[in-house]
């Protein structure tokens, strides 16, 4: 059990690990990320760098969506924007990736501030329908700007490079995907410490009292669409460093839905949710197949019998969550967490 | 000198007067209270001067300048108008600090990318307005042991409380309360009415509040504004408002004044 709480400055109670335990399970938590790919398999490594990709993405709608308040269903036009960026950047431009990645961000960032205009009038299911537009029109633009994006054929791109060196493997992206997410997720929680982050929070809860505090409404929620428009895109421009190729097909609507419900199901409003949310919904899958996998030797059957039931156990392990536990993940981890510091205690 | 001018003020909603004609001055570090029975049109005349609603006719004049239709709400915030609301508006999802902290939200700089980064300029801001909270308003109001906690979790009284701590943090010249103590205990009134009077008194913030507690307003006004039907009845000293016919008339609808007056002033002075 923990006690007491002796700290000496505002710096140290403000800072983002409070105690010496928080900060050793994080630096072994970055030394396990470091490790990891040593390791795995190029199975798990695959999967790794999806994880490190969809953890960018989810935390962007967080801060849109959980965050501020603002239900966005254009989040894979975003990343789609940023992906169409890289692409083309790489293929008419020698640009090294850190370049290409940041003007990705900056050109979703754009788009996505167009896409928040109307967010001042629309609220709640309206303003969603209103990024579905936004998303549907984006993907309009993708398959028929052939001279630009290729058209229904997309456009292949050339592995990422910095100084002379490319990536061309999962091993390596692994490496530039990972950082990138913690690197960004520990901007985000930096946001959420000063008073932009408060005044995304203020929005969500009470957009009256946030105005009469000196808030401009339009001006912070376009800083939001903006802001989580950037984590999109870069997430979008490692999505097409990863696979080289960009279609229109790369960025459905069903993946905006995909990384909506990886902020439900991670949690609202809470950026560890969104890391578990993403990490949730990318892996749940691959578990159901593995277990199809396993399965066989003893049902022969079994992938003619489980492949359609794959969507429907993941259908249900959505609605189990959301039932049982509508805080989502991160308060499941809170309870164990507090369990810890209480323990031998109960409460 | 006033700090406040409301002059000939009109508003209405399709064929509901809410506001009519309505004229009075709010002097400068005083507390000032706006009485009248429901409905009266105390909280439209609130939202006319935090610029949630736009008059037809009239002025208001803060410091001397009359606030035109064109200046919203958030930049009257940040002329130094703040405000409370009579069912307390606060952000429920966040804990009190953060409640306080977003009332100084007004006079921090920081941008975005320093927000992100939280290095150099960002930070101390970050940190002079954590230690400017915690010293001079957390301090002052009694509300330390909470300030970890979520605003949700607190009882009516310390949201109320918070609510007052957050205007604060505004540094504001003219601070609005929209019924400070109602649903409050005697405990609790009398708390928030000290902490009124020191905010007026050693921090110089002029206060213009509404109140249906006629103990309170009477013990701790300086001046006081009488609003019934949309139109001012009176306005003065507190003992001249006490003995108003009209105002006798309006919160009680009864000409028989003598039984009455002693009614509302059962100290008993000579009417």
């Amino acid at each position: 059990m923990r006690i007491g709480d002796a700290k000496q400055t505002y710096e140290s109670d403000e800072a983002i690990w409070t105690t010496a335990t928080q900060k050793f399970w994080f630096a072994l938590f970055l030394l396990a990320l470091l490790v990891f790919p040593l390791l795995a398999n190029s199975y798990l490594l695959y999967l790794g760098c999806l994880v490190g990709i969809a953890v960018i993405s989810t935390t962007g709608l967080n801060i849109l969506t959980g965050f501020t308040g603002l239900i966005s269903l254009g989040q894979a036009g975003f990343m789609g924007v940023g992906g169409y960026t890289v692409a083309w950047l790489s293929l008419n431009t020698g640009l090294p990736f850190p370049i290409t990645l940041l003007l990705a961000g900056l050109m979703a960032a754009a788009v996505g501030i167009l896409v928040g205009l109307p967010s001042l009038r629309v609220k709640g299911l309206y303003l969603a329908i209103a990024t579905l537009a936004a998303s549907v029109f984006l993907h309009f633009i993708f398959a028929e700007w052939e001279p630009v994006t290729g058209g229904m054929g997309g456009l292949s791109l050339e592995p990422a490079h910095l100084f002379g060196f490319t990536f061309q493997s999962d091993f390596r992206m692994y490496f530039v995907i990972v950082p990138l997410a913690v690197l960004m997720v520990l901007a985000a929680s930096n946001v959420f410490r000063t008073r932009i982050g408060r005044a995304f929070i203020a929005i969500r809860d009470r957009d009256i009292s946030a105005e009469i505090l000196g808030i401009n409404l339009l001006h912070y929620k376009l800083m939001s669409f903006a802001l989580s428009s950037f984590y999109a895109g870069v997430a979008g421009g490692l999505f097409a460093y990863f696979y080289r190729v960009v279609t229109p097909e790369s960025f459905p609507l069903s993946m905006s839905i995909f990384y909506l419900a990886a902020v439900i199901v991670g949690g609202m409003g809470n950026l560890l949710g969104g890391i578990l949310g993403a990490a949730f919904m990318t892996l749940i899958p691959e578990a159901l197949k593995l277990l199809t996998s396993a399965l066989t030797p003893f049902y022969p059957n079994a992938p003619v019998f489980m492949s359609p039931m794959l969507e429907i156990i993941f259908g249900a392990l959505i609605v189990g969550f959301l039932i049982f536990e509508p805080h989502g993940l991160a308060e499941i981890w809170h309870r164990i967490r507090r369990f810890f510091r209480l323990w031998p205690f109960r409460t | 000198m006033s700090i406040l001018e409301i002059k000939n003020l009109s508003l209405s909603f399709g064929g509901v007067t809410a506001l009519q004609d309505v004229s009075f001055r709010v002097p400068e570090n005083t507390v000032t209270t706006i009485i009248g029975p429901n409905g009266a049109g105390k909280t439209s005349l609130f939202n006319c001067i935090s610029g949630f609603y736009k008059p037809q006719q009239g002025t208001i004049s803060y410091q001397g300048e009359v606030l035109s239709g064109r200046i919203k709400p958030p930049q009257r915030a940040s002329l130094g108008l703040a405000r409370t609301f009579q069912n307390i508006a606060l952000f429920r999802g966040m804990t009190v600090l953060d409640n306080i902290k977003l009332g100084a939200h007004v006079h921090m700089k920081s941008g975005l990318l320093g927000s992100l980064v939280y290095f150099g300029a960002a930070r101390r801001e970050e940190m002079m307005v954590r230690k400017d909270v915690e010293r001079r308003i957390i301090d002052f109001l009694e509300i330390d042991h909470i300030r970890r906690q979520p605003v949700a979790s607190l009882s009516y009284g310390l949201q109320k409380r918070v609510e007052l701590a957050r205007a604060l943090a505004m540094q504001p010249t003219v601070l609005m309360l929209d019924e400070p103590v109602a649903g409050m205990n005697r405990e609790e009134k009398e708390d928030m009415a000290r902490f009124i009077l020191d905010i007026r008194e050693e921090w110089g913030i002029t206060v213009l509040m509404v109140e249906h507690d006629m103990g309170m307003v009477m013990d701790i006004s300086d001046h006081i504004a009488v609003l019934n039907f949309g139109q001012v009845v009176t306005e003065g000293l507190p003992a001249d408002v006490q003995k108003n016919p009209e105002v006798i008339k309006a919160y009680l609808g009864n000409s028989d004044i003598d039984s009455l007056r002693t009614k509302l002033n059962p100290a008993g002075e000579a009417a």
